[in-house]
C-alpha cells in the first residue's frame, strides 16, 4: 500500500490485521502511526533551513506466559510488519516471567473529547510559516539595539495513529500542533547574555508574537552586567518556565512504577502532608488548554484528571495498567510511550499546580530579600529524583525590598525536593501554557541555599 | 536478517539521478544520506528481564543547499522513486523558484570501518546478551545488603551509512556500538541514594571478553552505599580536584561546545575571534579525535561523508582551531574537520564533537590531592550543560568527597558545580600524568543526541562554585 496516503481507517485495518494473528494465550498490542513535521529556521531575515519530513512506524508488544517482548520498525511496509511481529515474539521468549505483565483492560472510563486537530493549521501555507519566523525575529530585535538573533524558528507537526489490542481496546487518533520560538543574544561592553521565548497556539493565528519578541529581548538585556552573588540562604521566585521544569521532576517522583519498584521518595506516604497547604497538584490531560492534552494514554485508555496533591496532602500516584496491577489499584490512564519502540512506561501527561491570583510583581513585592530565577541550567545533572537532592545552576535578578534589583549569574540554588514542596510560600496566578508536559506559574520558595562567590 | 552492504544496494547511477533531482531547482549542492540501523536492547529491573526490544530504522535524508538556505526532506522509502520524491521535496524546500540543468558524477566509493569488529552483535544470541544482565544484577545486589534495587541495560547497534553528494563525495561506514549500564539504589537511615556506572565502546560483543561486568556492577553499588553516609555538599567557591577519566565532560562543556563553528559564526560563543590567543592554562592541550579506535565517539566518516580525523583545538593553552561541518567550512573557505554529525537520517547534520580529551600533564595524581588543603574531590561526574554565549556551564557530581588537609575524607551528597568556561580553563593549575577516557556519553544539541567520548588526567581547578546546601 502507499503509506503516504493511508487514511486513519487504513491504519486501523493494518493494526487489526496484526492482532488477528494472535495465537492462543498470546496478548498483542499494536500501535501504527504516521506523521510529519515542518521546521523553519530563520537567521537575519533569510531562511536558514526548511525541513519537511514524513515519518511512519509500527510498534508491537507481545505478552505470552507472563513474558514481554517488543519490536518496532520505522516503516509500514507489509514485509517489515511481519518481521516486527516475529521479532517481538522472539523477544517475548527471552523476557523474565512477570506475574503482573499484561495489556490494559477496558475500564469503562469514557474519553473526554478534545479538540486536537486544527483545520486552520492544516491549511497554513509554507510562505506564511516562514513569515511567522521572520516576523518573530524582527520583533525580538526591534525593541533594543543591543539585541541580536541566535535563531528564530517555526515548528509544526501532526500525527495520525491507530491502536489495537487483543483485549479489545482499539481506536484511531490524530492531532496537530505548532509553536514558534526565538533565541536572542544581548551584547554590551564585550559581554553577552542570552534570552528566549515561545509562542504557542492551536494554530499560528493564536500566537502572541509581540509578547514573545518582547520577552526574548527583555530576558537577554536584563541580565547584562550580571555578577556572581554572595552565598546565602534565601527566598527564590521561580519564573513560570522554571516552575514547569521543577514540576516535571516532582511528577517523576509520583510515578507509580517508581513507587512499586521502591524508587520513589513519596512511596507509602499517601495521606501525609508533603507540601505547603496551598499546593494542589493535578495531572490533567483532559484540560484542552494544555499543549499535551490528549484523549487516550499509551495503552489506549481514556485520559483523566488525577489529583496528586490536595491542599498539601499526598492523594496518590499516576499509574499504567502494569504499575496499577502491582500496586493493587487501577490504571490512572498514565501509560506513556516515548518514541516508537518502547513498551509503555508511566508518567504525568499534563501536570499543573492550581494557580493563585497574584501577578509575579505582587509576589515579588512580598519578598524583602531573594532572587528571581529566570532560568536554570543542569537540572538533569544536579537533581536526583530518588534521593531528592536538588541543585541547579541559575541566573536571574536579585530581589531587594520587594522589587527586582541587579542581575546575577553563575550561581546555584540547592535544597531537597521534599523541603522545596513544603517551603512553597506563594503560588502566582500568571499561568503559562508551554510546549511541554507541565504548566508554568510563578512560585515563591523559601529557605533555598544560594551558592555563589 | 540480511547484512547487505549499502554500497552494493544502491547503484551510483541511482544516487546520481537523486542528486540531480535535488539540484533541479537551481541549488548548488545536494546530498543523500542513507542509514540502516539495527538495534537491540534489553533491560532488567527489579530482578526481572522486563524489556527485550529490537528495532530497525532505515531511511534517507536528502539535503539541498541553495545559497544560504538548506532544504531537507527524509523518507523511509528507499526505492528510487521514494528517494526522488524526497529529493524533489528538499529541492522545493530550499527554493521556491529557480530551476536549471545540472549533472552529478560520483567519485570512487570510499569504504570506511571504524574498527575491525571481532564479534558482530548479530552473531550472538539474545539469550547470551540477557545473561549479562542477570550477572550484573547479582553482582550489584551481592555487594551490600543495603542495595534495594538494581536496573541494568544492554544495548547494541549496527549503523550502516552511505553518503553521496553533488561534489562527488561517495563513502560508506559501518559503526557498531555495544553498551552495558548498571544503576543501583541503596536504602539507609538517611533515605535512598543511587549509584551508576556504564561501559560502552565502538566494538562488538568482544567487549565482554575484555571488560569486567562484575566490577562495573559492584562499582555502581559501591557508589550508592557510600553515599548513604554522605553529608550535604558545601556551598560556595573552593578548589576542585577531578579524578582521571571522570571529568572529560568538564572540557566538553567548558569549551568543547564553544569551539563548534556553527555557534562561533553566530557569535554565540565566548571563544569567537580567539584563535591564536591563550584561552587556557599553558599546560592544557585539548584534542577532538574521531579516529580514536574503540572509543564511544569513534567514526570512520562523519555523517557528511568526510573522513574522521584528529583535530588539536587547544595547544599548550593557545586556541588553534574550531570544529567544522560542511556548511561552516564552505562559508569560511577552509577544509572540513570531520565533525558534521547527525542523530539519524531524519536529522540535519551540524557541528558535533567525537572523542574530546585533554592530554597528560606531569603531576603525580597523589601529589595533586596532597597539595590541596581544603576542597572537593570529584570521583564521578554526571552530565553537564553550557550556555556557549556566556560560557557559564554546570556539571553534576555523582560521586564526590571532601578534601581536608590533603586527604580525601567524607563522601558528599549530589549537586551541581558551576563555572565559567574561559575562567575555569585558566584556573587549571595542576594536571596529572594518569590520562584515562571516561564513560560513554550522549551529547545533546538542538534535540539531537550523538555518541561522544571524553577523557582527561586527574586535574585541579583552583576555584569552582559547589552547589550544595551546607553553609
Amino acid at each position: 500500500m502507499s503509506t503516504d496516503s493511508a487514511s486513519l481507517d487504513q491504519l486501523q485495518a493494518l493494526a487489526d490485521r496484526v492482532i488477528e494473528q494472535a495465537r492462543p494465550g498470546e496478548q498483542i498490542e499494536v500501535s501504527v502511526s504516521r506523521g510529519g513535521h515542518t521546521d523553519v529556521r530563520v537567521y537575519q531575515g533569510e531562511v536558514e533551513h526548511f525541513v519537511s519530513a514524513q515519518d511512519q512506524g509500527i510498534s508491537v508488544r507481545v505478552i505470552s506466559n507472563g513474558r514481554t517482548g517488543s519490536s518496532y520498525a520505522g516503516t509500514l511496509q507489509e514485509s517489515a510488519i511481519h518481521e516486527v511481529l516475529a521479532e517481538a515474539r522472539e523477544n517475548a521468549e527471552l523476557g523474565g516471567v512477570d506475574e503482573w505483565a499484561g495489556l490494559a483492560e477496558a475500564d469503562g472510563v469514557a474519553v473526554t473529547p478534545q479538540q486536537l486537530w486544527d483545520e486552520t493549521l492544516v491549511g497554513y501555507s509554507t510562505e506564511k510559516k516562514i513569515d511567522i519566523a521572520k516576523q518573530l525575529e524582527r520583533l525580538a530585535v526591534s525593541a533594543d539595539s543591543r539585541v541580536r538573533i541566535d535563531d528564530a524558528n517555526y515548528s509544526d507537526g501532526y500525527s495520525e495513529a491507530a491502536f489495537a489490542t487483543t483485549n479489545g481496546i482499539r481506536g484511531t487518533h490524530r492531532s496537530n500542533s505548532c509553536y514558534a520560538s526565538v533565541s536572542t543574544l544581548a551584547e554590551e561592553n564585550g559581554e553577552t547574555q542570552t534570552g528566549w521565548a515561545y509562542a504557542i497556539g492551536k494554530n499560528p493565528d493564536e500566537f502572541d508574537l509581540d509578547k514573545a519578541g518582547r520577552e526574548a529581548s527583555e530576558r537577554a538585556t536584563r541580565l547584562l552586567g550580571a555578577v556572581k552573588p554572595q552565598s546565602k540562604k534565601t527566598t527564590v521566585v521561580l519564573d513560570p518556565f522554571v516552575t514547569a521544569q521543577f514540576l516535571s521532576i516532582i511528577g517523576s517522583t509520583l510515578n507509580g512504577e517508581a513507587v512499586v519498584k521502591g524508587r520513589s521518595l513519596f512511596a507509602n506516604r499517601v495521606g501525609e502532608e508533603v507540601a505547603h497547604p496551598t499546593v494542589v497538584l493535578i495531572d490533567d490531560p483532559t484540560d484542552s488548554r494544555a499543549y499535551t492534552a490528549s484523549e487516550r494514554d499509551g495503552e489506549g485508555l481514556a485520559t483523566r484528571r488525577n489529583v496528586l496533591i490536595e491542599n498539601g496532602v499526598l492523594r496518590g500516584y499516576v499509574h499504567s495498567s502494569y504499575s496499577a496491577r502491582r500496586a493493587g489499584t487501577r490504571s490512572t490512564g498514565n501509560a506513556i510511550r516515548s518514541g516508537t519502540g518502547a513498551t509503555p512506561g508511566v508518567g504525568c501527561l499534563a501536570l499543573q499546580i492550581v494557580p493563585g491570583n497574584k501577578s509575579q510583581a505582587e509576589l515579588i513585592a512580598n519578598v524583602d530579600d531573594g532572587v528571581l530565577v529566570q532560568s536554570v541550567q543542569g537540572l538533569h545533572s544536579g537533581v536526583n529524583a530518588i534521593s531528592g537532592d536538588f541543585s541547579t545552576g541559575a541566573s536571574g535578578l536579585m530581589i531587594r525590598n520587594g522589587v527586582t534589583a541587579e542581575p546575577v549569574r553563575e550561581f546555584t540554588i540547592a535544597s531537597t525536593l521534599q523541603r522545596m514542596l513544603l517551603d512553597i510560600i506563594e503560588i502566582g496566578g500568571d499561568i503559562e501554557w508551554l510546549p511541554m508536559r507541565s504548566t508554568g506559574v510563578s512560585l515563591v520558595i523559601s529557605d533555598v541555599m544560594l551558592s555563589g562567590a | 536478517m540480511s547484512a547487505t552492504s549499502l554500497s552494493t544496494e544502491f547503484a551510483p547511477a541511482v544516487l546520481e539521478r537523486v542528486l540531480v533531482a535535488g539540484r533541479s531547482t537551481g541549488a548548488g549542492f545536494a546530498e543523500v544520506f542513507i542509514e540502516d540501523k539495527r538495534s537491540m536492547s534489553a533491560a532488567l529491573d527489579d530482578g526481572r528481564v522486563e524489556q527485550v526490544t529490537s528495532g530497525r530504522d532505515r531511511g534517507a535524508g536528502i539535503r539541498v543547499i541553495h545559497g544560504d538556505t538548506t532544504g531537507f526532506a527524509h523518507t523511509s522509502d528507499l526505492s528510487e522513486e521514494g528517494l526522488l520524491r524526497a529529493a524533489r521535496a528538499a529541492a522545493a524546500a530550499a527554493s521556491h523558484g529557480g530551476g536549471g540543468v545540472n549533472s552529478v558524477s560520483l567519485g570512487e566509493m570510499k569504504r570506511h570501518l571504524v574498527n575491525t569488529v571481532q564479534i558482530a552483535p548479530s552473531d550472538v544470541t539474545k539469550v547470551r546478551k540477557i545473561e549479562l544482565l542477570s550477572q550484573a544484577n547479582d553482582a550489584a545486589r551481592g555487594y551490600d545488603g543495603a542495595i534495594v534495587q538494581v536496573s541494568a541495560g544492554y544495548s547494541d547497534s549496527t549503523r550502516r551509512i552511505l553518503v553521496a553528494n553533488s561534489d562527488g563525495v561517495f563513502a560508506t561506514d559501518e559503526q557498531v556500538r555495544t553498551l552495558l549500564r548498571v544503576s543501583a539504589v541503596a536504602n539507609g537511615d538517611t533515605g535512598m541514594q543511587t549509584g551508576y556506572d556504564s561501559m560502552g565502546y565502538t566494538i562488538g560483543f568482544e567487549m565482554f571478553d575484555e571488560e569486567n561486568i562484575d566490577e562495573l556492577a559492584r562499582n555502581a553499588a559501591r557508589i550508592a552505599v557510600t553515599k548513604l553516609h554522605a553529608r550535604p555538599a558545601p556551598s560556595g567557591a573552593m578548589p576542585v580536584v577531578i579524578q582521571r577519566g571522570s571529568g572529560g565532560v568538564l572540557f566538553h562543556e567548558a569549551c568543547g561546545h564553544g569551539l563548534e563553528a556553527d555557534l562561533v559564526s553566530r557569535g554565540a560563543s565566548v571563544y569567537r575571534d580567539k584563535v591564536g590567543e591563550l584561552v587556557a592554562a599553558p599546560n592544557i592541550t585539548l584534542v577532538d579525535d574521531g579516529t580514536m579506535s574503540r572509543e564511544w565517539g569513534a567514526i570512520g566518516i562523519d555523517d557528511e561523508g568526510h573522513e574522521s580525523q584528529r583535530n588539536v583545538l587547544i595547544e599548550n593553552g593557545v586556541l588553534t582551531d574550531y570544529m567544522w561541518d560542511y556548511i561552516r567550512a564552505r562559508n569560511d573557505k577552509r577544509p572540513q574537520s570531520g565533525n558534521g554529525r547527525r542523530q539519524s537520517y531524519a536529522d540535519l547534520p551540524m557541528v558535533r564533537m567525537t572523542n574530546t580529551f585533554v592530554l597528560n600533564g606531569t603531576e603525580e595524581p597523589d601529589d595533586i590531592i596532597r597539595n590541596t588543603e581544603k576542597g572537593v574531590y570529584v570521583a564521578k561526574l554526571g552530565g553537564g550543560s553550557v550556555n556557549t554565549a556566556t560560557g557559564d556551564f554546570v556539571f553534576g557530581m555523582t560521586e564526590a568527597y571532601l578534601i581536608e588537609n590533603g586527604e580525601i575524607t567524607a563522601p558528599l551528597r549530589e549537586g551541581n558545580l558551576i563555572g565559567n568556561g574561559p575562567q575555569v580553563l585558566r584556573d587549571i593549575d595542576m594536571l596529572g600524568n594518569d590520562f584515562a577516557m571516561g564513560n560513554p556519553g550522549t551529547c545533546g544539541k538542538d534535540g539531537q543526541g550523538v555518541p561522544v567520548g571524553d577523557g582527561q588526567p586527574t586535574l585541579r581547578v583552583t576555584s569552582m562554585t559547589i552547589g550544595g546546601t551546607a553553609a
